[in-house]
């Protein structure tokens, strides 16, 4: 077994136990936490395939700005775990069992009749980070201009709608 | 060399993890969480993808849903931010009329 299989296989591992972590806590709080280390795994897979550049973004924007924000809610709103309901009793295992299906379903497909072929770089030769930023941003600002202003576009709308939403409406209360 | 194949199946686990999340689990914030989970795992298929055809459009790709999901995540917030001051409580079943 290579280097590069062994340090996919730990960090797999960690990928879904951190998923599971988060899907099964009860405390809200741990779930995020749980998330953050899931973001930073999927961000050392992306180092390993040849992203620095999405890596970084990985780790700033969702792993810092998003869940940041999450854990913030989770403040606001209190983290105590939700009340016992009888609503649906039958839906959690049948959603299990769906979900499994999904699953194998999903996997059998992608494996089989899309077939994908080839292995992704060795790391030591796709972490060349000065050349792999340099192109992409070259890409990124030739090809792919008009997407990225309308990217700031969004995010400009975005910030409008929060404040908007969450603003006190003139003479209540 | 890690076949790219292990990546695909690596990414539809998660995903499948964040769709379980999603269906059984009745916080707003976690089905929220799930959501993003979800966003991860094709994102990972994506560049996984990209790095198999080496070229930079999956990346550059990745890197718009990256910026989609950060106004995704601000407007969803402040969404439930408001549900949770009508309703007092993040209990999607709670979530049962239309007009607030």
């Amino acid at each position: 077994m290579t280097l590069d299989l062994a340090l996919f296989l730990v960090l797999a591992i960690v990928a879904i136990a951190t998923a599971l972590g988060m899907l099964f806590s009860q405390n809200a709080v741990y779930s995020a936490l749980f998330l953050v280390l899931n973001f930073v795994t999927v961000a050392i897979f992306y180092l390993l395939l040849g992203a620095p550049f999405i890596a970084m973004a990985q780790i700033t924007v969702y792993a810092g700005a998003i869940m940041v924000l999450f854990l913030f809610v989770i403040m606001l709103l209190g983290a105590d775990p939700l009340p016992k309901t009888a609503v649906l009793p039958w839906q959690r295992p049948l959603a299990i069992f769906l979900a499994t299906l999904l699953a194998v379903e999903a996997t059998f497909l992608l494996v089989t009749k899309a077939r994908p072929t080839g292995s992704v770089l060795q790391p030591e030769a796709a972490v060349n980070t000065m050349d792999n930023l340099r192109e992409m941003g070259m890409v990124l600002f030739n090809q792919y201009l008009l997407p990225f202003e309308v990217t700031s576009i969004l995010l400009l709308v975005a910030m409008v709608g929060a404040i908007t939403l969450t603003k006190k409406e003139k003479g209540a209360k | 060399m890690v076949p790219i194949n292990y990546y695909i199946i690596l990414s539809a686990i998660l995903f499948t993890i964040g769709v379980t999340g999603v269906l059984i689990r009745r916080n707003a914030l976690i089905i929220f969480m799930s959501i993003e989970l979800m966003l991860n795992a094709s994102n990972l298929a994506i560049v996984a993808f990209s790095s198999a055809i080496k070229s930079f459009s999956g990346q550059i790709f990745v890197f718009f849903v990256i910026a989609v999901a950060a106004a995704e995540v601000a407007v969803g917030l402040a969404l439930i931010v408001e549900i949770f001051k009508s309703k007092r409580s993040i209990d999607v079943d709670q979530m049962n009329s239309l007009k607030g």
